[in-house]
């Protein structure tokens, strides 16, 4: 059951993340990954939100381990980072993983935070 | 200087690069398609690997560490292999967006952190932040630069024949 529940989040949220970024990138013509930081900060505020309710296990399947699991990334974070620094722009590539850190961060924490509040 | 607009910059989608500005007007369902059924892979590989090696809450999250570093490194060879032999047009968000994208995750990275803070272990939060951030950029630095080379040097072979 656990098994299907990861696959049924990781099958919405690997394809949303393609179609967000997409969506992002459609809107500007900046090189630094936009699209990314955006799914990589929302997974990370759904996912410390989670961290913050109590929560059944059926539910941190699906939504945490598949959802929230498959919609952020590492992989593209550390490719784009590498182009970033390969390409000249050395600044943008530092920038693009520690704002990716500090904003994860913060909005997991923020996410527990409203989490936690929001049941009492 | 802007990146060359034949090298993509986001492995996921890069609009600059022609070909994956067009994949989903092309072939929306199957493209839409070959993504989740990787993303299922990589994201049931991540929490097999997960649940094998399970850390308590102030612990060293080592499996989702090795799953980030190691997705990383895979990330940086793949790349190397569709840029130097354009292969077919599903493979890139099948193994790139899918596969590799559902395998790492960021939100239990950043998550897992805050956790160890909140459980009393700054310290152990801290290494862990800095040893995956490191780790991960080395290991797609590693995969690009050593795939290309074991490339070129066939590639060389080939034309000395």
């Amino acid at each position: 059951m656990t098994v299907l529940l990861i696959a049924i989040g990781a099958a919405l949220g690997a394809p949303l993340r393609y179609l967000t970024d997409r969506a992002v990138q459609a809107r500007h013509s900046s090189v630094f990954p936009w699209g990314t930081l955006t799914v990589n900060v929302s997974g990370s505020l759904l996912l410390g939100a989670l961290a913050g309710v109590p929560t059944s296990p059926a539910v941190a399947a699906l939504v945490g381990t598949g959802f929230c699991g498959a919609l952020t990334t590492w992989s593209t974070l550390s490719y784009e980072t590498l182009r970033l620094a390969r390409s000249g722009t050395r600044r943008h590539a530092l920038a693009n993983v520690l704002v990716s850190v500090v904003a994860g961060l913060g909005a997991a924490s923020l996410g527990y935070v409203l989490g936690r509040a929001l049941t009492g | 200087m802007a990146p060359s607009p034949d090298l993509p910059v986001d492995p996921d989608v890069d609009l600059h690069v022609p070909a994956d500005r067009g994949e989903l007007a092309a072939h929306p369902g199957t493209v839409l398609g070959v993504i989740a059924a990787g993303g299922v892979l990589g994201a049931l590989a991540r929490a097999g690997l997960q649940t094998a090696f399970p850390h308590p809450p102030t612990g060293f999250p080592w499996a989702t560490f090795g799953v980030n570093v190691v997705g990383c490194l895979l990330i940086g060879a793949l790349m190397a292999v569709l840029t130097a032999r354009p292969a077919g047009p599903l493979l890139r968000p099948f193994l790139g967006v899918g596969v590799l994208g559902g395998f790492t995750t960021f939100s239990t990275y950043v998550v897992d952190a805050q956790r160890a803070v909140t459980a009393g272990a700054p310290g152990t939060a801290l290494a862990y932040l800095a040893a995956t951030l490191v780790g991960a950029l080395l290991a797609v630095w590693t995969g690009d630069a050593v795939t290309s080379r074991l490339l070129l040097t066939r590639a060389d072979g080939a034309a000395a024949r």
